[in-house]
């Protein structure tokens, strides 16, 4: 049996396809008065559970990220505020994009005795794959600021610094905390 | 001979070896910490357990000696379990600090944890804790909690240096590694406990933190120290130049060689390399106008050199010569052929004697501190230090015009007015080196070359064997080898050295030089080869490369 034989021939007004241009528009139609009602209901504020159209007016509108989204890097502290990185140079051999570029110095604490003297972050060349995070024998480096909005005018702009690094404000608030109550939204 | 049997391979060995040495003659690896083959042995560490029919118990590989029909099984289960255990024990107090530790990544603990290691630890105590970062020399550090307590370290300054600094004090796991009281690790050879120290307990304070080893490249090289020409690996950090301060060498580490060093090598060679990255190295050609330095191009500098020899040798004045036993053989041959074919001087003086006399011992240094002066007096120097003498009172008296020196800073070996007075009375003195040195202050004209590390070409040793060395670093932007630089100055006199590259220029001394006969490149190997005295080189037995850790 041919595989072909299973579909039709279009008929002469199916050919015009006028009637698939139709459909088409009517479907269009259909989003365009539901999403205009329900945007109309959501600022006056009525059905505030039910969203409108799936589009995120960024950056006004922050998408919600989800918890294992890798947003901007930042260098965690130990409790008496000096880095936990040991400058061990794990996430700067595991980064593939070979944008971490870490120099040791001696830690005056000679349990530690390790601590990095330069710990710069090239987000430019950055692919956000998460390896630094994984290799990281000491849990010193994360990617969970909640931060995405990184650019620069310049090159070096996009280069942060141990410093810059270690006193990041993480906006935890761009998270979403409840995975469970967003059940039934989209999420892209 | 006994013909043992291990893991199914049937051999002979010589008498007395043991079995360590015998498996690993048949290319079976036994993991080992206490063993090394150029110490005695003392069996303390029990890595190396294996089963030995008709022994009722485990024995140690590296002491128990092959006898005849011994039957050895290294990779039984009950061997390879009870290895298993003994890692085990040793990591019982070790604080397994891996990420600050320079040792990781050529680590004995991290390489068979990785093999046989008990996944599953069953230790629950806390650990001892003992001494850390202590500087113990002025080259090494020890951290004595990492210590297995192999005592390689303690054998290696009782028998090859033969000083005795380093002990093992208190007792069961309390015991330590500590410098004897009142003693500092403080002899020329003190940095070789930190290769031999299977874990990361002592480590390199010059190197400390600086690279991490993954990141090294390595090649195979010769101390340029001394006339022992101890064989070396440089490792060099190419590939991440932000670290070790912007130093492309990161370290120098001692390569096995039974003809020459063994497994050493001595701590001025060790640290000898910092002048290849140093804030003297010359980047361009320089002229001095006024009393400053000038740079321009190879081109007009080699213009002016060859001009200024020109006038020389066209009004019949003296053109002379003070090369340097710190030249590779290529190097002084081309050297050689400039002399007698452009500029017709036949003695040239290669030599001087310091003023201080430079410590020597009778194991691996020598007083001599220029690696290649036996391969300067094959070619035809003159290595006396009075014909560098008689070169300078030539000079005093007014007789040479132009001098070009190379490398030698010659207020390490005469007296300032002396050297002042001599060059004074030279028309131009022009230098050709990789450093800026007092010497080259004086000189007119300045050419940089480029370092032992950044060129190919061979030394000859005290004792005669040509040895290779290879180029670890590209050349420092602007500076040449020797032996470039003396093709290109012959160039614009008419005179044709058809060399490419080092190894053509050895080729022509192979062939125009007996002592040199039956030589190349490939042939040196990596163990060198022996001049010969009657037209016939030694040839070497190949050395067998050392066994790597065979995962099982
Ligand atoms: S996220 Fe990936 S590319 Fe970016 S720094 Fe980490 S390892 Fe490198
Ligand atoms: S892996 Fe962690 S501890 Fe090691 S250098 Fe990177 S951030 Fe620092
Ligand atoms: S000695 Fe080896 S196992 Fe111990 S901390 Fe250093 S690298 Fe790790
Ligand atoms: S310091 Fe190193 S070489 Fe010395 S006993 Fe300890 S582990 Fe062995
Ligand atoms: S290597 Fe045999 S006991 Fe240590």
């Amino acid at each position: 049996m041919n595989v072909h034989d299973k579909y039709k021939p279009l008929s002469w007004w199916d050919k015009t396809y006028i009637p698939l241009v139709i459909d088409g528009l009517a479907v269009t139609l259909r989003h365009f008065f539901r999403n205009i009602r329900l945007h109309i209901l959501n600022v006056i504020g009525i059905k505030t559970k039910e969203r409108g159209a799936v589009t995120y007016q960024y950056p006004e509108e922050m998408r919600p990220l989800w918890p294992r989204t890798r947003t901007l890097h930042r260098l965690m502290r130990r409790e008496d505020g000096s880095p936990r990185c040991v400058a061990c140079m794990m996430c700067e051999t595991a980064c593939p994009a070979r944008c971490i570029y870490i120099v040791a110095e001696e830690r005056p604490e000679v349990q530690i005795e390790k601590q990095p003297k330069i710990f710069n972050i090239d987000l430019g060349k950055c692919v956000f794959c998460g390896y630094c995070v994984e290799a990281c024998p000491e849990d010193a480096i994360r990617m969970d600021t909640g931060i995405i909005d990184i650019a620069s005018y310049t090159r070096n702009g996009m280069l942060l610094t141990k410093e810059q690094l270690l006193n990041i404000e993480p906006k935890v608030e761009n998270y979403v905390s409840r995975p469970d109550l967003m059940e039934g939204q989209p999420i892209y | 001979m006994p013909t043992i049997t291990i893991d199914g391979k049937q051999l002979t060995v010589d008498e007395g070896k043991t079995v360590i040495q015998a498996a690993e003659e048949a290319g079976i690896y036994i993991p080992r910490y206490c063993y090394h083959p150029g110490l005695r042995i003392v069996g303390q560490c029990r890595i190396c357990l294996v089963e030995i029919e008709k022994m009722p118990k485990l024995q140690v590989a590296c002491y128990t000696r092959v006898q005849d029909g011994m039957v050895v099984h290294v990779n039984s289960e009950k061997a390879k379990r009870a290895r298993q255990q003994v890692l085990e024990f040793l990591l019982v107090n070790h604080p397994i600090d891996c990420p600050v530790c320079d040792q990781a990544g050529e680590c004995y603990l991290q390489e068979y944890y990785m093999q046989f290691g008990l996944y599953d630890p069953k230790m629950v105590e806390d650990k001892n804790k003992k001494h850390k970062a202590v500087p113990v020399g002025p080259h090494v550090v020890l951290d004595s909690e990492r210590c297995i307590l192999c005592t390689r370290c303690v054998r290696f300054c009782d028998e090859i240096s033969k000083t005795s600094e380093l002990g093992v004090f208190h007792r069961g796991d309390h015991a330590e590694l500590l410098p004897y009281p009142g003693r500092t690790l403080d002899n020329p050879y003190s940095a070789n406990v930190v290769d031999i120290c299977p874990v990361g307990a002592l480590t390199e304070r010059d190197f400390r933190f600086k690279v991490r080893v993954w990141y090294l490249d390595e090649t195979k090289s010769v101390c340029p120290g001394c006339a022992t020409g101890c064989n070396i690996e440089i490792h060099t950090s190419k590939a991440r130049p932000y670290k070790n301060e912007g130093r492309r060498i990161a370290r120098l580490k001692p390569r096995y060689n039974p003809d020459v060093n063994d497994y050493w090598i001595c701590d001025y060679g060790r640290y000898g390399f910092l002048f290849v990255d140093d804030d003297s190295r010359i980047e361009q050609p320089l002229v001095k106008q006024n009393g400053e330095f000038q740079e321009l191009s190879w081109d007009d500098a080699l213009q002016m050199v060859s001009g200024v020899i020109n006038t020389a040798l066209e009004n019949g004045k003296a053109v002379r010569i003070l090369g340097s036993a710190q030249m590779t053989n290529e190097d002084l041959y081309a050297l050689k052929r400039f002399g007698n074919e452009v500029l017709e001087t036949h003695d040239i003086p290669v030599t001087v004697k310091p003023l201080e006399k430079p410590y020597s011992d009778d194991f691996l240094i020598r007083e001599d501190k220029n690696p290649n002066t036996r391969g300067a007096a094959l070619l035809g120097f003159d290595t006396e230090p009075a014909a560098t003498e008689k070169l300078l009172t030539a000079c005093r008296n007014g007789e040479v015009y132009t001098l070009i020196i190379f490398h030698h800073d010659l207020f390490k070996g005469f007296a300032e007015d002396e050297v002042k007075a001599a060059l004074d009375k030279v028309d131009s003195v022009i230098f050709v080196g990789s450093n800026l040195n007092p010497t080259a202050e004086l000189a007119s004209y300045v050419l940089p070359s480029c370092t032992w590390a950044e060129k190919d070409g061979t030394f000859t040793n005290y004792a005669g064997r040509v040895q290779k060395i290879n180029e670890a670093i590209e050349p420092l932007e602007g500076s040449l080898p020797e032996w470039k630089i003396l093709r290109r100055l012959a160039r614009q006199f008419d005179h044709t050295f058809a060399y490419f590259e080092a190894e053509d220029v050895f080729r022509d001394i192979v062939k125009k030089v007996p002592a040199f006969t039956g030589m190349s490149y490939r042939a040196l190997g990596d163990r060198g080869m022996l001049v010969s005295e009657n037209g016939r080189s030694v040839q070497q037995a190949e050395v067998k490369e050392e066994l790597t850790v065979v995962s099982k």
